[in-house]
C-alpha cells in the first residue's frame, strides 16, 4: 500500500467546547476525498488546521510520512497545500487577469506588463477550460457564479499536491460544474489530491474516491465511496438524540399567528408554506446557509420578499411588512443570529440595552424617562434571566457572550411581542446559561406566544420544539410533529434540497 | 445628591470645569484687564449664535453624523431675517418665523438627502455649505443690510441682569438640550443610532426618521444661532459665521463628544464653547496675534482630543479586565 499524501491522526482542537476530537483523516495522492457532515461537526475548523489557518491543540500532522505542521498558510502553500474557500477573495474593481495573477503581477522596470498578463490569464483561463470569460473584463461585472469559477481558477493557476475545495458549487450552474469536474479529473490524473467538501450527495457520489464524515469533530465513517449508501451516509452524520431531554409536552391549545404562503426572496427562500402557532415553539433546522435566518429576517421585514404572502390569521388580509418598523407594530419580534452586530449596543450600559425597546412605555407625561421605573422594569428582568453584573451603568462590552444574549433576549421580554423569532440564542453559550434560555422560550411558548427557534443543533431542537420544520437551500423540506422526528429523518430533509434544486434545473 | 448630580452631568465635566477654571485663573493673573465685567459681558453677547450651533452639532456628532453647513445655513437665515425686515416691513414675530423656518428646512434638506439615499453626511452637509451661501448673497445681493434698533433687543442687556436675553435663551436651549438627550426616549434613540444603528434597524425602529429629524434640529438651531447673530450685528451680514461649523466641532470636541457616534453630553459642550471663548478673549487680551491665537487654538483643540481618547481607552481596558476577573 502507498503511502497518503497527508495522514491526520489523534487531532484536536477547542475553542469554548471541543470542535475537534481525536480526528484522523486519509488523503491520498490522485484521488478525490469528499468531506461530510452537518453544520459544526468541525470540517472548516479541520481544513483550518491543515492550511496553517489555526493551529491544532494537539494532534499528529504527516506530509507524505514527514511530520507536518504549517505555522501559516505560507507553510502550507510551500507544502503544496491550498484551498479555495467559500468565500470570494476577489477585489471587484480590477480585472479577470489581475486577480488571477494579484501575487505576482508581471511587470517591466516597475511597470505593470499588461500585454503579458492578459497573455498569460488567457492562456491560463483555456487551459482551465473558462471560455466564457475574458482577461480583461472586470471582475465585478461577473456573475457569482463566474466569480467563483474565476476563484477556483486562481487557484488551479499554481502547482500544488492537495488542493482543498469548500463548497465549490454553491453558486455555479450545471456546465459550470462539469467544467469544474474535468477539471478535477484533469488534476487528479497528473497525482493531485482533491479533498472535496459538499453538502450535495449526487455530486460526491459522481466524482468522490473516498468519503469521510465527521460528527462533532469526531471521525465517525472513513471509506470507499463506491461501497457506501446515501442512507448510511445520513446516519453517519445524524447525532443521536439526547431522549432525556424531550418529553415536556406543551398542552396542545394553540391557534394560528402567522400563515406563510409561498414565500420566495431571490435564491435564498422559494416557496416556502409554514403556519407559526401561539402557545408553541416551531424549530427551524437546517445547514447554515439554508435559508433559516433568510426566513426569519423575511417575515421580520428586515429582507423584503419577492413572492408570497403573510397572513396574520385565518380569513385576514395578507400583512404588509416593509420594515421591521411594520413588524415590531404588529407584535413580531426578532432576536438576531449576530449578536455583537446587530444585537447588543456594546459601549453602552445595561440600563441602556435592556429598557431600549420598551422606553415609550416607561415615560412621565412630559416625555421624560421615569428613571425609577425603568430601573423596577431593568431589576426585574436582570434577576429572572440571573444576568451577571455589578451595576446596570457597565458597559454591555464587559459582559460574557452570554450575559449579552440575555441581555437582547431581556430586551424583547419587557417589550412583550406575542410573537416571537430566535436566531441561533444559545451560540457561544455556556451549558448553564443554555438551559436557562431553554426554559426561558418555554416559559413564553406556556404563556401563549408563538416562539420561533432557528438552531444549528438538532439535538437543541428536539428537546424544545412541539414542531420543527427542516430548511435546506432555501426549501422547507419537511415538517415534523413532535414524536415523529429522527435524527436520521431531519438530516436527510436537511439535505434534500440541494439535490431537489439541481434536479429543477436539469428538468429546464 | 452630589453623586446624583455628577451622575447627571457625567464624568467628564468635572475635568472640563477644571481647564476653565484653569484658564480663567491663568488670563485673570497675566492680564490686568480680563477680571472685569466688561469682558464676561462682551463674551457672553458674543456666545449665543456659536452655542445654539454647538448643541446642533453635538447631536449630530452623536448619531456618527456631521454638519458643515451650519455656519452658512445661520447666515443664510439671518440674511432672509434681513431681507423681511428691510425690503418686505415684516412685523419681527414673522420676521422670526421665516427665519427659523429656513434653518429647519436646510436642516431637512440635509437629513433628507443623507438617509434616503444613505449618502455620508460629510459630502451632503458640504454642498449644503455651499448652497445656503450663496443663497445668503443672494437675498442680500452681496451686500449687508442694516436692520438697527428692531433687533437690538436681542443682545441688549436685560434689566436686572448683565447679559442679553440672546444669552439667556441660549442657555435654555442647552438645559432642553441636555433633558433632551438624557432623559427622553428621542435622546436614547440619538444615542442607540450612534452606536450600533442595524441593532437599532432590527429594533423595529426608523434609522431614518431620527436621522432626519436630527439634522432638522441643527439646521433649526442654526436659523437662531443666524437670530442672535443678526442681533449682535443688527445688521445681516452674507459673510457671518463663515468657518462656524468648525469651531462649533471643535468646541463638541472638546466637550468630549465622540466623533465615532454613541456618546456625548450637551453641558459638556457648553464648557466646550466657554474654553474656546475664555482662550480666544484671554490671548487677545495678553496681547497674542491673531495668527498666534489660531495656531494655540488648534494646539488646544488636538490636546484635548487626545486627553479624551486615552481617557476613554485606559478607562474602558480597566473596566474590561474588571469584568473578567470576575467572570470566571
Amino acid at each position: 500500500m502507498t503511502l497518503p499524501f497527508l495522514q491526520i491522526t489523534g487531532l484536536n482542537k477547542s475553542y469554548a467546547t471541543p470542535v475537534l476530537e481525536n480526528t484522523h483523516l486519509d488523503i491520498s495522492a490522485g484521488k478525490v476525498h469528499a468531506l461530510m457532515g452537518a453544520n459544526g461537526a468541525g470540517k472548516t475548523t479541520l481544513c483550518n488546521i491543515i492550511c496553517g489557518i489555526t493551529p491544532a491543540d494537539s494532534g499528529y500532522m504527516q506530509r507524505l510520512g514527514r511530520p507536518y505542521q504549517p505555522d501559516s498558510i505560507l507553510d502550507a502553500h510551500h507544502a503544496g497545500i491550498r484551498m479555495v474557500m467559500q468565500e470570494l477573495n476577489l477585489i471587484a474593481d480590477l480585472t479577470v487577469a489581475e486577480n488571477l495573477f494579484f501575487e505576482r503581477l508581471p511587470t517591466r522596470y516597475g511597470i505593470l506588463n499588461l500585454e503579458q498578463l492578459h497573455t498569460d490569464a488567457a492562456t491560463l483561463l483555456h487551459t482551465v477550460g473558462i471560455n466564457e470569460l475574458s482577461p480583461s473584463q472586470k471582475v465585478g461585472d461577473l456573475g457569482i457564479g463566474q466569480q467563483q469559477l474565476l476563484e477556483i481558477a486562481r487557484a488551479l493557476a499554481l502547482p500544488c499536491q492537495l488542493l482543498i475545495l469548500d463548497e465549490p458549487t454553491a453558486a455555479l450552474s450545471d456546465p459550470q460544474v462539469d467544467l469544474l469536474f474535468n477539471n478535477i479529473k484533469r488534476l487528479t490524473a497528473a497525482g493531485t489530491a482533491i479533498l472535496y467538501i459538499s453538502h450535495r450527495m449526487e455530486e460526491i457520489k459522481r466524482i468522490a474516491d473516498d468519503i469521510s464524515v465527521l460528527r462533532d469533530g469526531h471521525t465517525v465513517f472513513s471509506g470507499s465511496a463506491e461501497i457506501v449508501s446515501t442512507q448510511t451516509l445520513i446516519s453517519h452524520m445524524a447525532a443521536p438524540l439526547d431522549e432525556s431531554a424531550q418529553g415536556e409536552t406543551t398542552p396542545a391549545k394553540t391557534k394560528p399567528a402567522l400563515r406563510l404562503r409561498g414565500i420566495g426572496r431571490n435564491e435564498r427562500l422559494r416557496g416556502i408554506d409554514l403556519d407559526i402557532q401561539y402557545g408553541e415553539i416551531l424549530g427551524i433546522a437546517g445547514l447554515m446557509g439554508s435559508g433559516r435566518t433568510e426566513l426569519l429576517r423575511a417575515i421580520y421585514g428586515a429582507d423584503q420578499i419577492n413572492e408570497g404572502k403573510i397572513y396574520p390569521d385565518v380569513d385576514k388580509q395578507p400583512l404588509k411588512l416593509k420594515s421591521p418598523v411594520d413588524a415590531v407594530a404588529h407584535g413580531i419580534g426578532l432576536i438576531p443570529e449576530d449578536r455583537k452586530q446587530q444585537g447588543v449596543f456594546l459601549t453602552q450600559s445595561i440600563r441602556f440595552n435592556v429598557s431600549f425597546l420598551s422606553l415609550n412605555r416607561l415615560t412621565n407625561r412630559w416625555g421624560w424617562i421615569d428613571r425609577v421605573g425603568e430601573h423596577k422594569v431593568i431589576q426585574q428582568q436582570i434577576e429572572a434571566l440571573s444576568i451577571k453584573c455589578d451595576s446596570l451603568d457597565q458597559p454591555a462590552a464587559s459582559l460574557s457572550g452570554g450575559n449579552q444574549q440575555k441581555l437582547s433576549i431581556a430586551r424583547w421580554l419587557i417589550r412583550d411581542c406575542p410573537i416571537l423569532l430566535f436566531d441561533e440564542p444559545t451560540r457561544g453559550v455556556d451549558i448553564h446559561t443554555k438551559s436557562q434560555i431553554y426554559g426561558l422560550l418555554r416559559a413564553q411558548a406556556a404563556a401563549g406566544k408563538a416562539v420561533v427557534v432557528v438552531s444549528s443543533e438538532n439535538s437543541e431542537l428536539t428537546g424544545l420544539s412541539d414542531r420543527i420544520a427542516v430548511m435546506s437551500n432555501g426549501f422547507l423540506t419537511a415538517t415534523f410533529e413532535q414524536g415523529d422526528w429522527t435524527s436520521e429523518l431531519i438530516t436527510a430533509a436537511a439535505f434534500r434540497g440541494f439535490d431537489a434544486a439541481r434536479q429543477s434545473v436539469h428538468d429546464k | 445628591m452630589l453623586i446624583r448630580i455628577a451622575d447627571f452631568l457625567g464624568r467628564d465635566f468635572l475635568g472640563l470645569v477644571l481647564v476653565l477654571c484653569v484658564l480663567i485663573v491663568f488670563f485673570g493673573l497675566s492680564s490686568d484687564y480680563f477680571f472685569t465685567a466688561l469682558t464676561f459681558a462682551t463674551m457672553a453677547n458674543q456666545l449665543p449664535a456659536l452655542l445654539v450651533v454647538a448643541v446642533g452639532m453635538t447631536f449630530v456628532l452623536i448619531i456618527a453624523g456631521i454638519d458643515l453647513s451650519v455656519g452658512s445655513v445661520m447666515a443664510l437665515s439671518g440674511a432672509l431675517l434681513g431681507f423681511v425686515l428691510v425690503e418686505l416691513q415684516w412685523s419681527i414675530p414673522y420676521a422670526i418665523i421665516a427665519c427659523l423656518s429656513l434653518g429647519l428646512l436646510c436642516g431637512f434638506g440635509n437629513g433628507f438627502v443623507v438617509a434616503r439615499w444613505g449618502i455620508p453626511s460629510f459630502i451632503v452637509t458640504l454642498g449644503m455649505l455651499e448652497i445656503a451661501r450663496g443663497g445668503a448673497y443672494l437675498v442680500t445681493g452681496s451686500q449687508t443690510l442694516f436692520i438697527g434698533s428692531k433687533v437690538q433687543w436681542i443682545s441688549a442687556p436685560l434689566p436686572l441682569l448683565s447679559v442679553s436675553s440672546g444669552f439667556v435663551a441660549a442657555m435654555i436651549v442647552v438645559i432642553l438640550g441636555q433633558i433632551m438627550l438624557s432623559r427622553t426616549v428621542f435622546g436614547r434613540h440619538m444615542i442607540a443610532v450612534g452606536s450600533n444603528d442595524e441593532a437599532v434597524r432590527l429594533s423595529g425602529i426608523s434609522v431614518r426618521s431620527i436621522r432626519v429629524k436630527v439634522f432638522c434640529l441643527a439646521g433649526f438651531l442654526a436659523g437662531v444661532g443666524g437670530l442672535f447673530q443678526v442681533g449682535y450685528l443688527q445688521s445681516a451680514d452674507p459673510n457671518a459665521g463663515v468657518g462656524l461649523e468648525l469651531s462649533a466641532i471643535a468646541a463638541v470636541v472638546i466637550g468630549g463628544t465622540s466623533l465615532a457616534g454613541g456618546r456625548g453630553s450637551v453641558i459638556n459642550t457648553l464648557l466646550g464653547v466657554l474654553i474656546i471663548a475664555v482662550l480666544q478673549t484671554g490671548l487677545a487680551q495678553i496681547g497674542a496675534s491673531e495668527p498666534s491665537k489660531r495656531v494655540i487654538t488648534g494646539v488646544v483643540i488636538i490636546a484635548a482630543v487626545i486627553v479624551d481618547v486615552l481617557r476613554h481607552r485606559s478607562g474602558g481596558i480597566a473596566r474590561y479586565f474588571k469584568a473578567f476577573r470576575r467572570t470566571p
